[in-house]
């Protein structure tokens, strides 16, 4: 929805655990506990960067049980508008920052035989939490994790203690791969899919599923998509009779929120559809980078993820 | 309000009960105009004015102590009042922590609430309960979380699990329901739950509300008034017992309407589950008889012009066709036709 009700957090511990991954640990400014949540829920992160806002969503990879601490995973990106690097170069120990409450947009389903879960790198973050909930349940699991190489494969240790022989790890370096066929063909009636990591793999992972005929319920995924760079454009907002500027390494929703507007969000990813807005007029192309809009909706072009989602364009109108 | 309770009043049999000169001026009137239409009117629940019903999360009035023996009345001969499919048991302790909270927070003069750790002391003093158990090991109370904490709350409540992109009406406590079965509902998808309902659907209000809901928001609860009518202050108005309360409808005429004929308001709070990431609907049910309403002289205007003009389908969904005519007969000269101030506040 908005901001309206952040929490300020302190980051009590911050550990490099691969060469691309730091794990930080949040603890309520103001003391107490932080509020409850369930596993694969993401949480905002609000960054006073110089000069600019960034908010990214992360997802919470500590149990569910232990709330005096949030934990977060942030993958340093190569192409980052910011965010990641913010949370690298700047963070450390005794800052502070804001958090939004926890939304989940990526749940276990609870009347699920068994479930499978497949995380590519930073993928593994929502699962952590995830497994938290699974472990000691009667409902069977598998987790297969796949990464670049051991140096890469963040949280391992605590998987392999935990996990035991649910766990599959696929090193890349070492040619292994997950036998996406074979796994999701042998799978009980019943079973949920579970995958998060690169876009590739995801889409694979659907594709092969339904291929073998797993119906659409069960299967799931998450991928937070950065708002990419692209050229700058002019945006008009009919009904604030503003016109706003959005330059290349800023999305459209931040540059329409440093202009005083507030759209409604959640996810700030391309997954969850809050910030659909309607397209009042335009002369030229969206570029739809979001997960949420079919691609029948993206080609009529009435309405935009402002999140994730540009323009090449002349002019753009936004019902906003 | 720092209500005074009457635990004498009942719901059924010899109907003693009214409402008290302050429980008549915070009566949450659901017409803000003088015709009535449906809206998805959805709002934040946010604390409303001290004293109101919306003052906290949940409205303990004075009422209290008898609706709670109303339930535990209906629920001795009809157990599946209270129903929870077993994947349920997350959200029913989201529930019960819920409602303790809340109830001791807001109100404790009458609960509290002490945690160690897992270990938990619940004190109601209204229905003189005193219970120590251990949160999340359903053992340690008498009954399940979600059957325990509703019987010591007004209202009815269902709980809904969020997964493929719909809500699943999948446990709940319904005993003060407007004719509709959780019996009968139970496992049903959003829009089958709420596929009776005339008009809606074509104006696609559940399309938006289920997209609404599908994204609410923890810490952000949200609410809204819906209405209908009844014959005597009768809080079980269940299709299982449609014989005992069916016919009383017969019995309205233009004379006896002010005391047989009661506006019946639901508040409607939903919120976002924590563990289960489920959302819990509550339902609390407000009646006041067409006397007791007529005493602030807006509303007796207003809700006799409503009625007058109320669609048709609407007049025979909320079961209104026999006596919606007496109804506004008896409130006629109530109504002098002088224009009414927006808004529901009694002036």
């Amino acid at each position: 929805m908005n901001d309206a009700q952040t929490i300020t957090v302190e980051v009590i511990g911050v550990e490099q655990v691969t060469p691309l991954i730091k794990h930080f640990k949040l603890a309520p400014a103001a003391g107490g506990s932080l509020p409850v949540f369930s596993g694969g829920s993401h949480i905002i992160v609000v960054m006073q960067g110089a000069g600019r806002v960034h908010k990214n969503p992360y997802s919470l990879l500590g149990s569910p049980l232990a709330l005096d601490t949030y934990e977060i995973g942030v993958r340093r990106m190569e192409e980052s508008r910011g965010g990641s690097h913010f949370m690298h170069d700047a963070v450390e120990v005794g800052s502070r920052l804001e958090i939004a409450h926890p939304v989940n947009l990526f749940g276990l389903d609870k009347i699920a035989r068994k479930h499978v879960l497949i995380a590519g790198g930073i993928g593994i973050t929502p699962f952590l939490a995830q497994l938290e909930d699974l472990h000691g349940g009667s409902v069977p699991y598998e987790l297969h994790y796949s990464v670049r190489s051991s140096e890469h494969a963040a949280f391992l240790q605590r998987l392999q203690r935990r996990e035991g022989e649910r766990l599959h790890v696929y090193y890349d370096s070492e040619g292994q791969t997950i036998a996406f066929e074979t796994l999701l063909a042998t799978q009980p009636l019943g079973t949920h899919v579970y995958v998060c990591g690169p876009v590739g793999m995801i889409k694979h992972v659907i594709a092969t599923a339904q291929s073998c005929g797993w119906p659409d319920s069960h299967i799931h995924w998450e991928q937070f998509s950065a708002p990419p760079v692209g050229d700058a454009f002019e945006v008009f907002l009919a009904r604030s009779k503003l016109s706003v500027h959005v330059p290349p390494d800023q999305s459209l929703l931040e540059s329409i929120e440093a202009a005083g507007v507030e759209v409604p969000y959640l996810c700030r990813g391309g997954v969850c559809g809050f910030c659909h807005t309607r397209v009042l007029e335009l002369d030229g192309e969206l570029v739809h980078n979001d997960h949420f809009l079919s691609e029948a909706d993206k080609a009529k072009a009435k309405s935009i993820m402002p999140c994730v989602s540009r323009a090449n364009c002349k002019r753009l109108v936004l019902d906003l | 309000m720092s209500a005074v309770f009457k635990p004498e009043e009942t719901f059924r049999g010899d109907f003693n009960y009214s409402n008290s000169p302050q429980a008549v001026r915070r009566f949450p009137l659901p017409f803000a105009e003088d015709n009535y239409m449906y809206s998805v009117n959805i709002e934040p629940h946010l604390p409303g004015p001290l004293g109101s019903v919306t003052e906290f999360a949940f409205d303990v009035d004075e009422h209290y102590v008898a609706e709670c023996r109303e339930r535990a009345i209906v629920l001795a001969t009809e157990p599946l009042r209270y129903q929870a499919m077993p994947h349920m048991m997350s959200s029913q302790w989201d529930c019960l922590e819920l409602i303790m909270e809340s109830l001791a927070h807001d109100y404790p003069a009458h609960f509290s609430l002490a945690k160690q750790g897992n270990r938990w002391h619940w004190i109601n003093r209204p229905l003189e309960i005193d219970q120590h158990f251990t949160f999340g090991d359903t053992a340690t109370l008498p009954r399940e979380p979600l059957d325990y904490i509703t019987r010591q709350a007004q209202g009815d409540f269902v709980v809904m699990d969020q997964r493929e992109g719909d809500l699943w009406c999948e446990a709940g406590m319904v005993t003060t329901q407007a004719d509709w079965s959780l019996d009968f509902d139970l496992g049903m998808t959003f829009k089958e739950w709420h596929g009776p309902v005339p008009l809606a659907h074509e104006l696609q209000v559940f399309d938006r509300a289920l997209k609404f809901l599908l994204n609410l928001r923890l810490g952000q609860p949200v609410r809204r008034l819906n209405w209908t009518m009844t014959i005597n202050p009768r809080l079980d108005t269940s299709p299982e017992n449609y014989p005992q309360w069916g016919t009383d409808r017969a019995a309205v005429t233009a004379q006896n309407a002010g005391d047989l004929v009661h506006l019946r308001v639901e508040l409607q709070g939903l919120w976002r589950l924590p563990r289960s990431n489920a959302v819990v609907f509550g339902i609390r049910c407000y009646l006041i008889s067409l006397r007791q309403l007529a005493t602030v002289p807006k509303w007796a205007r207003r809700v006799h012009r409503v009625l007058k003009d109320l669609h048709p389908a609407l007049v025979d969904y909320k079961g209104l066709t026999r006596y919606r005519d007496a109804a506004v007969q008896w409130l006629a000269p109530f109504d002098d036709g002088s224009p009414t101030t927006s808004g529901t506040a009694p002036e």
